[in-house]
C-alpha cells in the first residue's frame, strides 16, 4: 500500500495514496473538477487546461525542514501566482486546493469560452447532445455569453468517415487527444493522430482502411464532444429518450458487461428496439471498454429478418410432435447444445437428458474443458491485478481476434510489469507487447508447452512467479489438439510450485472458447463428442443454439441420416432448414439468465426488449418439452432454475441472483452526472458477478469418463509427435478464428459486412501464393479430403510457407488440421 | 319595491336594446383568434420548400405531456428534406395528449414547429388524434419544391440557421 498523503480540497480533508493527481483526489472526495483531456484510465497530458485550480503548498523552513507556522499555529501556505492544472499535479503533504474560488472559476470559465469560439453549437443535431461533457460543463462552469464574433467561427468538415464505423465531425473536435491516446496507449493500435497546427489541427487516421481498430467504438465513449460518433447510432435517438438495460456481451467468453439502450420505434410497430450497446463498468472484467464486435454485432440479430417464430397453436403442435419423438427414442435421443445457451438452459437440458436417459453433448470443436473446470481461475481473481512478478502464458490463441478484451487486459498487465509469454505458430497482435515470443510449427503445441519449463529464461519466468495464468486457444487446432494442449497446460500447472497450495486467486487455466457460456456448460459436466457424425446416426437429435449442418457438410449428411432432427434456435440456420421440427427460441436480449465467462465468473443479464411473439426462452422450451414427455422440470423463471442449479451443482454453490446483482464501489467513478470525467460508459448498478468456487482435482460427475472418450485418434497421435509436416505439393491447412466471422449471430450485423468480408478467404504467405501462381484476392481451389472448395486468397506475411490458414465459419469445414491441395482457379497471367 | 324592480328591468332592457351583442353564430360565423393564440401545430418550410424541422426531438423533450414523438434520419444531397445532416423521418403529435402549452414552439431551434390558429379539433377515434408529419407540414410555398429534393453538394451544410432576435 502506497503512503497516504493528507491534503485539503475546498476545505475538505482528503487522504489519498502518494502519486494521485489532484483531480482524482478531488473526485474521491466527491468534488468535481471540470476536465476534457484528462481521463482516469490514461496518463495526464494537461492539454486542454480546463482543470485549472488554485493550489497552495505549506512553506518549509529551509534551515529546519519544518513547515513555517502562521501566528495562529496553522502552517503558512504559499499559493502559486497562477492557476495550476489539477490533472497533472500530484498531491503533496499539507497541500490546499481550491477549485471554486472566483479566481479558479474565472480560469475554468475562460477556457470554456475559448473552446466555444470554434465549436459549431449544433447541439440539436449532434448525437452527443444530452450526454455531452462540453454541453454539461458549459452549463455548469461556462460563460453566459461569448465575447467572440459568431461570424469568425472556424468551419471544417462535418461528416468525415474515419472508418466505416466511426464518423468524425472536425468542427466539433476540441483537440483533447483522448481518442489518439486511447488508440496508442490503451488499444495499442496507433491509427489516429493530429495533422496541421493551431486552429487547423485535425484528427486524421493513418491506417488503410481508415480507423482500422477493433476498439474504435470506445473512442466515441470517451470523446468529450460529438466529434466522434458511431455509424450504427447515427441519429438513432436522443440520449434522454433511451431506457437502459444491463446485459452481458455474448460474442466471446470474456463476458463484457454492457448496457443496451432501447426505445420505441415506428418501424417496430411502436415496440421496443435496441438502439445501441454501451460498455458497463466492471473493473474485473472489461473495465470501461468493449470491442467493436460486441458493439456492432452484439445485439443486431435480435431484429434480424431470419428470426424464427411460430404462432401459439403452431408452437404447441411442434412441441407435441417433438415430445412424441423424444419420448419414443428415450435413450436413443442425442442432445447437442451450443455454448450460446445460458447456465439455466444447460441445467434444464441436463436434467431433461438425465431423466430421459438421453445423451447430452456440448457442440464445440474446442476441447479441454475437463481441465479448465479443475484448474480454472479461483474466486478473487482479476486480470487487472496481474503485474510485476506474475506470468501470463498465451498459447495457440490469437487473443486480439478471439477475445479482444483479454488482449487489452494482458497488454495492460505486461505494461504493469507482468511477464507475458506468447506462444503461437504465427505472429499475433499480442506479440508486440510480449516479454517472450515463442514460435513453433503447427502440430508442435503440446511439445512446446512441455518444453517450457526446461527453457532458460521462460522456464524461470514460469517457475519463479507469484501467479500464473495460462490462456489456451484453438489456433490451428481441432478437438483432439485442444484437449491434448489443455492437458499439457494442466500438467505444466501442477508441476509448478505456484499451484502446490490450495487454489489461490489469479492462478489458472483459461480456455479461449468461441462462445459466451462454454465454461458454464463444462462446469455442469457437459463435454463435446469425439465422433459426432457416427453418434447422430439413427438417433433422434435435439439441437440447441448450434448449427452443425452449416459448419460441416458431413454433419449435415449425418443429420439427414438421423431418425428425426429437432432444432431449437434463434435464427434460421442450415440446421433449422433440414430439421423436422423447429422450435423458436428467444434471443438472450429478450430474457433473463446468466453466463459463465472464461474466467469462471457468473454474470447476470436482464431482458432488454420483450420476447418476440411466438418465441420462448430456451429453458422454458426445454421444460415444456420435458413436461410433454412426462418429466416435470422448472420452466417458469430463470431465477427458479438458478435456485436448483445452486442446490444441485457443486460448482455453483453459494450463488444467488441477488448475490450476482451486488455491486461495490469501483474506481474510477464513471457514468454518473460527470460524463466529462470517465466518458459515457455506464456505471455498474446491476451486478459485478461472482466467480465460481474451485476445488482442484475434483471434476464434475462423469467428467473423467468423458475425457477418455476424447483420447485422440491414432492418426492424430502419430502426427503430433513430430509436428504436422506436409508432403510435397501439399499444404497444411489449419483452422483459425478471426474476430469478424460469419457466425449465426454475427452475420446479421449489416454494418460489419465489409469487415467480415475481409476475412472471407484463405490466408497464405506471399511466397506460397507465388509458388502456386496466386495473387492477393485471386480465386483458388482448396481440395480438402477429396472435396474442392473455392475461396479467395488473402496474403499474410506473418504465416509460414507451407501453411494455409482457414478462418472458421467461412464455408470450408476444417475441423482439425489437415493437408490440402491449393490450385489457382484461373491460371495466373504469365509475368 | 316597484322602483327597485324597474331599475333591475332597465338593466336587462338596456343590455337588450342598446348594447352590442357578443354572441357569435358559431360555426357559421367565426371570430379571428388573437395573435398569440395557441392552436393546432404546423411544421413550417423554408421558401425553397425544404422542411425547417431537423428532427432534433427537443420539442418532444420539452413537451410536458409526452405528446410528441420524433424519429430522425440522415439527409443526403440526393434526397434532402431539410438543411444540414438530420431530418425528421417520423413526426407525430397526439392531439389528445397535447395541452397546447407552446413549450414545443419555444424549444424548437429552427422555428419549425409553430402553433397555428386552428382550434377545431374533434375526433371519432383515438387514432385520428395522432397527427403525422404529412398532416402537420404546410404545403410547399410557391416557387419551392417538395421534399425530398436533389440539392447541389456543399450548400445546405448547416442544420441550425443563425438566430435573429425573435420579432413579435
Amino acid at each position: 500500500m502506497a503512503k497516504l498523503i493528507n491534503l485539503k480540497i475546498n476545505g475538505k480533508p482528503v487522504s489519498v495514496p502518494e502519486g494521485t493527481m489532484v483531480v482524482d483526489a478531488a473526485k474521491k472526495a466527491g468534488i468535481d473538477i471540470p476536465v476534457f483531456c484528462y481521463h482516469p484510465k490514461m496518463e495526464p497530458v494537461a492539454m486542454c487546461r480546463q482543470c485549472l485550480v488554485e493550489i497552495g503548498r505549506p512553506v518549509i523552513d529551509r534551515a529546519t525542514g519544518q513547515p513555517v507556522l502562521e501566528e495562529n499555529g496553522q502552517p503558512k501556505l504559499q499559493f502559486g501566482p497562477k492557476l495550476e492544472t489539477s490533472c497533472s499535479t500530484p498531491v503533496s503533504e499539507g497541500m490546499v486546493v481550491i477549485t471554486d474560488s472566483e479566481k479558479a472559476r474565472a480560469g475554468q470559465r475562460e477556457i470554456l469560452e475559448l473552446l466555444l469560439t470554434s465549436h459549431p453549437l449544433d447541439c440539436p443535431v449532434c448525437d452527443k447532445g444530452g450526454e455531452c461533457p462540453l454541453q454539461n460543463l458549459t452549463m455548469k462552469f461556462g460563460p453566459k455569453e461569448s465575447r467572440f464574433l459568431y461570424d469568425e467561427k472556424h468551419h471544417a468538415e462535418k461528416h468525415f468517415p474515419l472508418g466505416d464505423l466511426i464518423f468524425l465531425d472536425r468542427e466539433r473536435c476540441i483537440q483533447c487527444a483522448r481518442c489518439v491516446r486511447f488508440q496508442s496507449d490503451i488499444a495499442g493500435e496507433p491509427v489516429l493522430g493530429f495533422s496541421q497546427r493551431g486552429r487547423h489541427t485535425e484528427i486524421v487516421t493513418y491506417s488503410d482502411p481508415g480507423f482500422d481498430s477493433v476498439f474504435s467504438g470506445n473512442t466515441t465513449d470517451i470523446c468529450p464532444v460529438g466529434a466522434l460518433t458511431t455509424a450504427d447510432f447515427r441519429f438513432g435517438a436522443r440520449p434522454w429518450e433511451l431506457k437502459s438495460s444491463a446485459s452481458i456481451c455474448s460474442q466471446c467468453p470474456v463476458g463484457c458487461n454492457v448496457t443496451f439502450n432501447v426505445r420505441r420505434e415506428v418501424k417496430a410497430g411502436g415496440g421496443y428496439v435496441i438502439k445501441r450497446a454501451m460498455p458497463r463498468q466492471n473493473e474485473q472484467v472489461n473495465e470501461i471498454w468493449m470491442c467493436d464486435k460486441g458493439r456492432f454485432a452484439g445485439y443486431q440479430y435480435t431484429e434480424a429478418d431470419s428470426r424464427l417464430k411460430l404462432d401459439s397453436p403452431e408452437l404447441d403442435q411442434a412441441l407435441s410432435q417433438a415430445a412424441v419423438k423424444l419420448a419414443e427414442s428415450a435413450s436413443q435421443a442425442v442432445f447437442l447444445a451450443g455454448g450460446r445457451l445460458s447456465n439455466e438452459d444447460f441445467y434444464t437440458l441436463k436434467q431433461f437428458a438425465t431423466r430421459l436417459g438421453a445423451k447430452a453433448y456440448l457442440y464445440t470443436r474446442h476441447g479441454g474443458g475437463e481441465y479448465t473446470t479443475r484448474y480454472g481461475l479461483a474466486p478473487g481473481s482479476n486480470l487487472g491485478n496481474l503485474g510485476k512478478g506474475d506470468t501470463v502464458l498465451v498459447v495457440a490463441s490469437d487473443l486480439y481476434h478471439e477475445a479482444p478484451l483479454w488482449y487489452l487486459r494482458l497488454k495492460a498487465a505486461a505494461k504493469r510489469g507482468a511477464t507475458l509469454i506468447v506462444a503461437n505458430a504465427r505472429a499475433t497482435k499480442l506479440d508486440e507487447f510480449a516479454t517472450f515470443v515463442i514460435r513453433y510449427s503447427y502440430g508442435d503445441e503440446v511439445e512446446t508447452v512441455k518444453s517450457l519449463s526446461s527453457k532458460e529464461k521462460v522456464g524461470e519466468a514460469i517457475k519463479n512467479t507469484h501467479h500464473l495464468v495460462i490462456f489456451y486457444g484453438a489456433d490451428g487446432l481441432g478437438l483432439t489438439g485442444t484437449t491434448a494442449l489443455a492437458q499439457a497446460c494442466a500438467d505444466l500447472f501442477t508441476s509448478l510450485p505456484v499451484s502446490q497450495t490450495a487454489p489461490k486467486a489469479n492462478n489458472g487455466l483459461i480456455g479461449v472458447w468461441s462462445t459466451p457460456n462454454q465454461q458454464g456448460a463444462l462446469e455442469m459436466g457437459f463435454a463435446p463428442c469425439a465422433d459426432l457424425a457416427a453418434e447422430l446416426k439413427d438417433k433422434t437429435v435435439y439441437i440447441l443454439a448450434a448449427d452443425p449442418a452449416g459448419d460441416d457438410p458431413t454433419l449435415a449428411e449425418a443429420l439427414k441420416g438421423a431418425k428425426a432432427v429437432i432444432a431449437q434456435d434463434i435464427l434460421e440456420t442450415e440446421t433449422t432448414r433440414l430439421a423436422n421440427i423447429v422450435l423458436p427460441a428467444a434471443a438472450y436480449t429478450e430474457r433473463e439468465g446468466t453466463f459463465t465467462s472464461g474466467e469462471r465468473r457468473v454474470q447476470r443479464f436482464y431482458p432488454a426488449v420483450p420476447a418476440r411473439p411466438g418465441t420462448k426462452a430456451d429453458f422454458a422450451l426445454i421444460a415444456e418439452l420435458a413436461k410433454r414427455c412426462g418429466i416435470d422440470l422448472e420452466g417458469r423463471s430463470a431465477l427458479l432454475v438458478m435456485n436448483q442449479i445452486v442446490a444441485n451443482e457443486p460448482a455453483f454453490s453459494g450463488i444467488t441472483y441477488a448475490k450476482l446483482a451486488e455491486v461495490t464501489e469501483q474506481w474510477p467513478i464513471i457514468g454518473r452526472s460527470d460524463l466529462f470525467y470517465g466518458g459515457t460508459g455506464y456505471e455498474n448498478k446491476q451486478g459485478l458477478g461472482v466467480t465460481l468456487s474451485l476445488t482442484p482435482g475434483v471434476s464434475p460427475q462423469g467428467r473423467d469418463k468423458q475425457a477418455t472418450l476424447l483420447s485422440p485418434s491414432p492418426a492424430a497421435k502419430e502426427m503430433r509427435g513430430e509436428g504436422l509436416r506436409p508432403k510435397e505439393d501439399e499444404l497444411l491447412a489449419v483452422p483459425i478464428t478471426k474476430l469478424y466471422d460469419n457466425g449465426t449471430t454475427v452475420a446479421p450485423a449489416k454494418l460489419l459486412a465489409a469487415h467480415i468480408a475481409r476475412f472471407d478467404g484463405v490466408f497464405v504467405n506471399p511466397a506460397t501464393a507465388k509458388k502456386y501462381g496466386l495473387e492477393n484476392g485471386s480465386q483458388a481451389r482448396v481440395s480438402l479430403n477429396g472435396v474442392t472448395y473455392s475461396a479467395s486468397v488473402l496474403l499474410d506475411e506473418s504465416i509460414s510457407t507451407g501453411v494455409v490458414l482457414i478462418p472458421r465459419s467461412f464455408g470450408i469445414p476444417l475441423a482439425e488440421p489437415a493437408f490440402v491441395l491449393l490450385t489457382a482457379l484461373e491460371p495466373a497471367q504469365e509475368a | 319595491m316597484i322602483v327597485e324592480l324597474a331599475r333591475g328591468l332597465w338593466t336587462t332592457l338596456r343590455a337588450l336594446i342598446f348594447e352590442k351583442k357578443v354572441t357569435v353564430q358559431y360555426p357559421e360565423e367565426k371570430k379571428p383568434v388573437k395573435q398569440r393564440f395557441r392552436g393546432r401545430h404546423y411544421l413550417d418550410r423554408y421558401e425553397n420548400g425544404l422542411e425547417k424541422c431537423i428532427g432534433c426531438s427537443l420539442c418532444a423533450a420539452a413537451c410536458p405531456s409526452d405528446a410528441i414523438f420524433v424519429e430522425s434520419a440522415e439527409n443526403t444531397d440526393e434526397a434532402r428534406y431539410s438543411p444540414g445532416e438530420r431530418y425528421a423521418s417520423t413526426y407525430e403529435i397526439n392531439m389528445l395528449r397535447c395541452i397546447y402549452c407552446g413549450f414545443c414552439e419555444d424549444a424548437c431551434p429552427t422555428e419549425a414547429i409553430k402553433m397555428g390558429d386552428n382550434y377545431e379539433l374533434s375526433f371519432t377515434d383515438r387514432r385520428q388524434a395522432i397527427y403525422t408529419k404529412e398532416m402537420l407540414l404546410v404545403p410547399v410555398p410557391p416557387g419551392g419544391k417538395p421534399t425530398p429534393q436533389v440539392t447541389p453538394p456543399g450548400v445546405y451544410t448547416r442544420s441550425v440557421p443563425e438566430m435573429k432576435d425573435p420579432v413579435d
